[in-house]
């Protein structure tokens, strides 16, 4: 397979500030493929340059130096510019600000008409969306009544209506109730195995990251690991060491495999914690 | 004596038009002085809504609220003491953020308590430091800002007030793991240091069984339980139901409880499961 989006040796600062603070690098040499159909998650310190990284995959930012070359049209080609807007489609950090409108449907039509979909076009797009992210009963409500996990999956709705080949999420669960986070993440889950869409979710939830297929862990603006969730969770210690974490139930396993118990190398949920401690338990 | 006391509260957010909610259904509840609280409950719950009522943000619609015995809207015109006492850091509080240093932010709300440059400057370098920001962040724009340091320094802004009452809807959602940690270990320091009040809102299971002497469980503008971090989350079914759930180290022991092995199902923390299955491991050998 084909890198879908390619990130090449890619530098990015922002401006300087008024009170002109010296700035490094917010993205600092970063490499990355990612492929058509993938599920990834993208884990890192804050101010590591996630959502720095996100913005630069459908050329909200461009490269200061380097390409990111989206199904081979790179981002700084303004004649690709609606093209790449089309393909990838980008959940910002933070929902409230992406409200638009004073009722679910318009608000989710919102990207559609801005791509100049047709009007009935629009209408089976909104009703399919609504309904991937199960949101269909809630068309004719308002926005602001809706509470947060709800709003989180208009906002995803707005992105899916307008059929992008890629969704990037960028932290969307973050002020989610678990069964919340849990909704966000089946929906999109459910996108990426029976659509086929690829998946780059932003998250600071290890329990989240690990459902991906693959884990990027961004560091100082760098790629700094890249794996399988077992492989990049098992480095319980350089995780750590970088400010980040394993869901609790590897780390219960690790601590005990550390004491000479005869666990796992990984274990990622508590379902494989709870067997692995069986066997090791339940023999005795 | 209890430094919170809260009877019957209500609050419906725009009473007599067609968009009537009730948001906080006859509350009652006492916070001791120097306690810990954690508060959970699904989002819409009514979390936000309750600890707004606690520092005087919301007026009730029915009920009465106590701090340190003395009913808070008894003097409607001194609501703005009671603002000192009980600091809030707002959920989302980065939109609180206006000033054009991270600097000023944080000295806005010493400066407003009439304290001299000196002083102010000490507060402001304690709470930055307090929240893991360093003084090179100091001089910078809070607009520049990523989201989780923008989360830091509206932290400290409150933090600078030193409250009697210190509420925290949310404060680590959007931070990395060891900002995390590191917050809310600091915020227990500063509980155990200060013995002060603390109330903390979260989504987050692991951190609230964790950190919190006693947990209230909202559902719908309700109280459904009050009780310690132990008993609540032993209600593991109960919980499931109004969306929140138990800490995944709780969850393995029930799983491993299930299955016959003798676990404590009241583990909160993975220090305490892990203990609990070594010594399990090594008495069976
Ligand atoms: N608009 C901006 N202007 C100047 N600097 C910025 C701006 N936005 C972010 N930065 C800086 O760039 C770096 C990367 O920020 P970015 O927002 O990409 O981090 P992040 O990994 O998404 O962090 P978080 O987990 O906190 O959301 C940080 O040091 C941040 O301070
Ligand atoms: N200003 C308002 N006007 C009308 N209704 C409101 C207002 N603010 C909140 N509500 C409603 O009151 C209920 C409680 O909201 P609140 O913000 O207290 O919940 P919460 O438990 O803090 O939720 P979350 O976990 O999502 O932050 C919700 O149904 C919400 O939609
Ligand atoms: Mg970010
Ligand atoms: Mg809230």
């Amino acid at each position: 397979m084909s890198g879908f989006i390619s990130v090449r040796n890619v530098y990015f600062k922002y401006d300087e500030n008024e009170n002109g603070a010296e700035q490094g690098f917010a993205l600092n040499g970063v490499d990355l493929e990612i492929k058509k159909g993938e599920f990834a998650a993208v884990v890192g310190h804050n101010g590591s340059g996630k959502s720095t990284l996100a913005k630069h995959f459908n050329s909200i930012y461009l490269p200061t130096t380097g390409d990111v070359i989206v199904d081979g049209m790179n981002t700084k080609d303004d004649d690709s510019l609606f093209d790449i807007r089309k393909k990838v489609g980008l959940v910002l950090q933070n929902p409230d600000n992406q409200i638009v409108a004073g009722i679910v449907e318009e608000d989710v039509a919102f990207g559609c008409e801005n791509l100049g979909v047709p009007p009935k076009e629009i209408r089976k797009r909104v009703d399919e969306a609504l309904k991937a992210v199960d949101m269909y009963e809630y068309r004719r409500h308002s926005p602001d009544k809706l509470s947060g996990g709800q709003k989180q999956r208009i906002a995803i709705a707005g992105i899916l209506a307008m059929e992008p080949e890629c969704i990037v999420l960028d932290e969307p669960t973050a002020m989610l109730d678990p069964r919340g986070r849990e909704e966000v993440i089946d929906a999109v889950t459910k996108l990426n195995k029976e659509r086929g869409m690829t998946v780059i979710l932003i998250t600071h939830y290890m329990e989240e990251a690990v459902l991906a297929d693959r884990v990027i862990m961004i560091d100082s603006g760098k790629v700094f690991l890249d794996g399988t969730p077992r492989e990049v969770f098992s480095k319980v210690e350089l995780l750590k060491q970088h400010r980040l974490d394993v869901p609790q139930a590897a780390e219960l396993n690790y601590k005990l495999r550390s004491c000479g118990l005869d666990l796992p190398e990984c274990v990622l949920d508590e379902n494989e914690c709870a067997e692995a401690l069986m066997k090791l338990l339940g023999s005795r | 004596m209890s430094v919170i006391k809260v009877e019957e509260l209500k609050l419906i957010y725009g009473a007599g038009t067609p968009f009537q909610k009730t948001a906080i259904d006859g509350v009652s509840f006492e916070i001791e002085q120097g306690e810990f609280l954690g508060i959970i409950g699904h989002t819409g719950s009514g979390k936000s809504t309750l600890v707004q009522l606690l520092n005087g943000l919301l007026r009730p619609t029915e009920g009465k609220i106590c701090l340190n015995g003395k009913d808070i809207w008894e003097k409607p015109k001194k609501i703005r003491e009671v603002r000192f006492k009980v600091g809030m850091v707002f959920q989302y509080p980065e939109y609180q953020l206006f000033e054009e240093t991270v600097y000023k932010d944080i000295a806005f709300g010493p400066k407003n308590m009439g304290l001299s440059d000196e002083e102010i400057d000490e507060r402001v370098r304690k709470a930055a430091s307090f929240t893991g920001l360093g003084d090179e962040y100091l001089q910078r724009s809070p607009f520049d800002l990523s989201g989780g340091e923008k989360r830091r320094a509206a932290i400290a802004g409150v933090v600078s007030m030193d409250p009697d009452v210190l509420i925290l809807d949310e404060p680590t959602a959007g931070l990395d793991p060891l900002g995390r940690d590191a917050l809310l270990s600091q915020i227990k320091t500063y509980h155990d240091v200060r013995k002060n009040t603390v109330i903390l809102v979260s989504h987050s299971m692991e951190d609230i069984a964790r950190i919190t002497d006693r947990i209230l469980v909202m559902n719908k503008g309700r109280k459904v339980m009050l009780d310690t971090a132990a008993n609540v989350f032993s209600r593991g079914e109960e919980l499931e139901k109004i969306g929140l759930r138990v800490p995944q180290i709780t969850k393995i022991m029930m799983l491993l409880r299930q299955k016959g092995i003798p676990v404590d199902t009241s583990v909160l923390t993975v220090e305490q499961g892990f203990n609990e299955i070594l010594s399990l491991a090594r008495s069976s050998v």
